[in-house]
């Protein structure tokens, strides 16, 4: 590499060293930033006096400003609990019932509860409410165990199936694999395939009545038409859970389902039960 | 007479690794002592073949440059491969589906993510600090590198770590640590092969025939010193077994996380920061024929820089279990550091002043102008994120991300680049490069690529940041984290397209380097160590 050439009266002074080819001008820093650096010690010295900062002995300096996250949050809290306090204590007060009549209440709950939903139940039901495979849709008028405004509010508290909540809605199908044999499963299924559409074998789908009277209409109905008691499904209106095709059918009926939901009343506040029922009871499907 | 004691050390290694693959308690160690089995018995047998053969003395008026010409190849490859990773997990985010079922355990996001970061900063930005610093030390020393094979040792140490890295993260070794990852058994190897470095770097600044140490040898020396001290603290652990992957932190709680947040900063600081301000030093002032700018800037912003650096780690941790006074010296220290940064900016370009014309007709000097600029943007950015109330938007969104990858791709990424352009032709005797077009295509498809994917980690992360904190009328949050997701969608595609063209670049890289070692005659070797005073 060609050494520079070394023309004073164009190029500043270098510093007389060389590396490899490389010399260095001894150019001033540049004054602005000294400036900058400088503004920003300051500041820096300012801030540390003014917020937490050093630590001592026991405990840091709290800064004159007295700032601190935690303090900062529960005021957060605190004014938005405050804010809303009076429509959480008539939300708890009125009867279930009469919280879809209320104008006010209800407008409070579309906002409150889809917080609520948002955060606590799209997991499994989806942030739209549309569910998944075993995971009901909330938007539909299709219930297990009821679209009344009571009847949701009981299974948001108490949950489904859960083992913490002596209250929770209970109820088990048996696993049919055990009690019928592979030709009464084949049967049974094209029958309850039959109730809302085409079955896969016509002749296996009429000796499955027999099948069916036996053994499902307890819960199901004779009809098919289900009982929200029991939380037995309605087989009759085509909209399924875990699937209507023959192997997933087949599947449920050998091995029986067991969906579960937890209860909501350990996390969650009686206002926010309430305003998170009314916002799915609102979304399409109440009763 | 060292050859045996090297054979006996390399049978027992063998042996103890084949012991511990026989016990081994998990897939991952399995693999891993296999591996060092193999690495060993490869050694054995080398050092085998070569034993007894008449031992030619070290030629100390030559450089030595072949560990850094398989640095320079290893950089190449390494990049790569952690681009295509990076650019896989990318369309992984964007497209769940690629998130094979059959590939279940190996080939998730969460196993390659840490494939993809360690592929990039450790295994093409360690290659590339390694290979330079190597470079650099002996020109600016007018010296050998010391310990003669002691720099082989380095290389193929470091290729070991990142080989038991990779297929440990694959296979589910990991501490959980975020930059680092690694396994205990890893991690005692790599203290090591860094101690080897810090002998062969120091023993060749020790030996020097210039008077003074050379600017960019500060730098690679502070960066290999504090890569050291922060590998070794953060990676305190205690196996659960010495025949398993497994080990325990020795920290716990938020120390824990202040712990591996001094690290994981730090990494940034004197890794992708301090290493790499050293290959500026060196790289820039050659291509462009100029003097450096300002030696007492350089002296001024290097004791700033790496006084300040090690202080800024709470940053990570705003709004956190950390307490407030932390929190607060982490931002004030991420602050000041802002100028010191520049610093190195002022003196890269200023370096050109004078030589701008050059911009026109030589785009390694191009990538280099933009490296430098990417630097200064991201070390602007850093510190505003590091302000709490901006904080409280940027945290845990995209726009981390997209941060991380403007430092990464346009700084770390440029300068690495612009230095294998200039080292190849140099290290192979080659007249010049074999396409300059070709370079030309690299420095635009790099550059553009890093537009799009800063611009929609911008977009994406502060419209993430918006979306978590919108409340409605009552103070209640309008949308769920699912909402947000569906959202980015977009921009994760622009993301991922940003990332074809970034690799596409380093692909023709590759090309053009190869071509240049194949095709261009070589010219007569400039290699002897001759101080330049």
């Amino acid at each position: 590499m060609a050494k520079q050439p070394k023309d004073k009266n164009q190029e500043p002074e270098t510093t007389g060293h060389e590396w490899d080819g490389i010399q260095e001008y001894n150019n001033p820093l540049p004054r602005w930033w000294v400036w900058i650096f400088y503004a920003t010690i300051i500041w820096g010295i300012w801030y540390t006096i003014a917020y937490p900062a050093w630590p001592m002995i026991q405990d840091a300096t709290s800064g004159y400003k007295g700032w601190s996250t935690r303090a900062n949050v529960e005021q957060a809290i605190q004014e938005h609990e405050a804010a809303n306090a009076e429509i959480n204590e008539k939300l708890t007060s009125v009867e279930l019932a009469s919280i879809s009549e209320d104008p006010e209440l209800m407008a409070y709950s579309r906002s409150a509860g889809e917080a609520v939903f948002e955060t606590w139940c799209a997991q499994c039901h989806g942030s739209g409410a549309a569910g998944a495979k075993g995971y009901p849709n909330l938007l539909d008028n299709a219930w297990l165990w009821g679209g009344s405004m009571e009847a949701i509010h009981t299974t948001v508290k108490h949950g489904i199936r859960n083992e913490e909540d002596p209250d929770a809605r209970y109820s088990q199908m048996p696993a049919f694999g055990d009690i019928l044999d592979e030709q009464q499963i084949d049967q049974v299924v094209n029958y309850v395939m039959s109730m809302s559409g085409e079955p896969r074998d016509a002749e296996a789908a009429a000796a499955g009545e027999e099948v069916f009277v036996n053994n499902c209409a307890a819960c199901h109905m004779e009809d098919g038409t289900g009982d929200q008691f029991q939380g037995a499904p309605n087989l009759t209106d085509a909209i399924w859970l875990y699937g209507g095709d023959y192997e997933t059918l087949t599947e449920t009926v050998t091995n029986s389902r067991f969906g579960v939901m937890p209860p909501w009343d350990e996390r969650l506040s009686d206002a926010e039960i309430r305003a998170v029922s009314a916002y799915v009871h609102q979304l399409g499907g109440g009763q | 007479m060292a050859n045996y004691l090297k054979l006996i050390v390399l049978g027992v290694i063998t042996l103890l690794a084949l012991i511990a693959a026989n016990y081994a308690r998990d897939l991952a160690y399995l693999v891993n002592a296999l591996t060092v089995a193999a690495a060993a018995g490869i050694a054995f047998l080398w050092v085998l073949r070569h034993t007894d053969e008449p031992v030619m003395p070290a030629p100390e008026t030559q450089y030595m440059d072949g560990v850094v010409r398989a640095g320079v190849i290893a950089t190449a490859l390494w990049g790569v491969v952690g681009f295509l990773a990076g650019t896989f997990i990318a369309f992984q985010l964007a497209f769940p589906e690629l998130n094979f079922e059959w590939a279940q355990g190996y080939m998730n996001f969460g196993r390659l993510r840490p494939l993809h970061t360690s592929a990039v900063i450790f295994a093409f930005g360690g290659n590339a600090l390694i290979a330079t610093s190597f470079y650099v030390v002996q020109r600016t020393s007018a010296a050998r590198l010391w310990g003669g094979n002691l720099g082989w040792f380095v290389f193929w140490g470091y290729q070991l770590v990142i080989v038991l890295a990779a297929t440990g993260y694959l296979l589910g070794a990991t501490q959980s640590r975020e930059y680092a990852e690694p396994e205990w058994y890893v991690d005692w190897w790599l203290t090591i092969v860094w101690v080897a470095y810090l002998a062969v770097f120091l023993g060749t600044i020790v030996k020097r025939k210039e008077r003074h140490i050379y600017v960019a040898n500060w730098f690679y020396l502070s960066f290999i010193i504090t890569v050291a001290m922060l590998h070794i603290v953060n990676n305190l652990s205690i196996p659960v077994s010495i025949f398993g992957s497994k080990s325990v932190a020795l920290f716990a709680g938020v120390q824990d996380a202040m712990t591996q947040w001094w690290y994981g900063h730090n990494a940034v600081g004197f890794f992708l920061t301090a290493g790499f301000l050293g290959m500026m030093y060196y790289f820039v002032p050659k291509q462009a024929e100029r003097p450096v700018y300002s030696y007492k800037l350089s002296i001024i912003h290097f004791w700033a820089l790496i006084f300040i650096y090690i202080w800024a780690g709470p940053h990570h941790l705003h709004y956190t279990a950390l307490p407030d006074w932390a929190s607060t010296l982490g931002m004030v220290f991420s602050v000041v550091l802002w100028m010191p940064s520049w610093g190195g900016m002022i003196n890269g370009l200023m370096t050109l002043s004078g030589a701008w014309d050059k911009l026109r007709t030589d785009p390694v000097i191009r990538m280099m102008v933009i490296s430098v600029g990417f630097y200064g943007m991201s070390t602007f950015e850093g510190p505003m994120m590091s302000i709490r109330a901006v904080n409280s938007l940027s945290h845990y969104t995209d726009w981390t991300i997209g941060h991380v990858h403007s430092g990464a791709l346009g700084w770390n990424g440029m300068i690495t680049f612009g230095a294998l352009y200039f080292l190849v032709p140099r290290l192979w005797n080659r007249e010049r490069l074999y396409s300059i077009r070709m370079v030309s295509w690299h420095f635009w498809l790099a550059t553009i690529g890093i537009v799009l994917y800063a611009a929609a980690m911008w977009v994406t992360g502060i419209m993430e940041g918006l979306m978590w904190r919108e409340v409605d009328a009552n103070g209640f949050l309008v949308n769920s984290f699912a909402d947000t997701v569906a959202a980015k969608f977009p921009m994760y595609v622009v993301r991922g397209l940003g990332g074809v063209l970034y690799l596409a670049g380093a692909i023709i890289m590759c090309y053009n380097l190869y071509m240049t070692v194949r095709r261009n005659p070589a010219v007569e070797s400039s290699h002897s160590a001759v101080p330049a005073e």
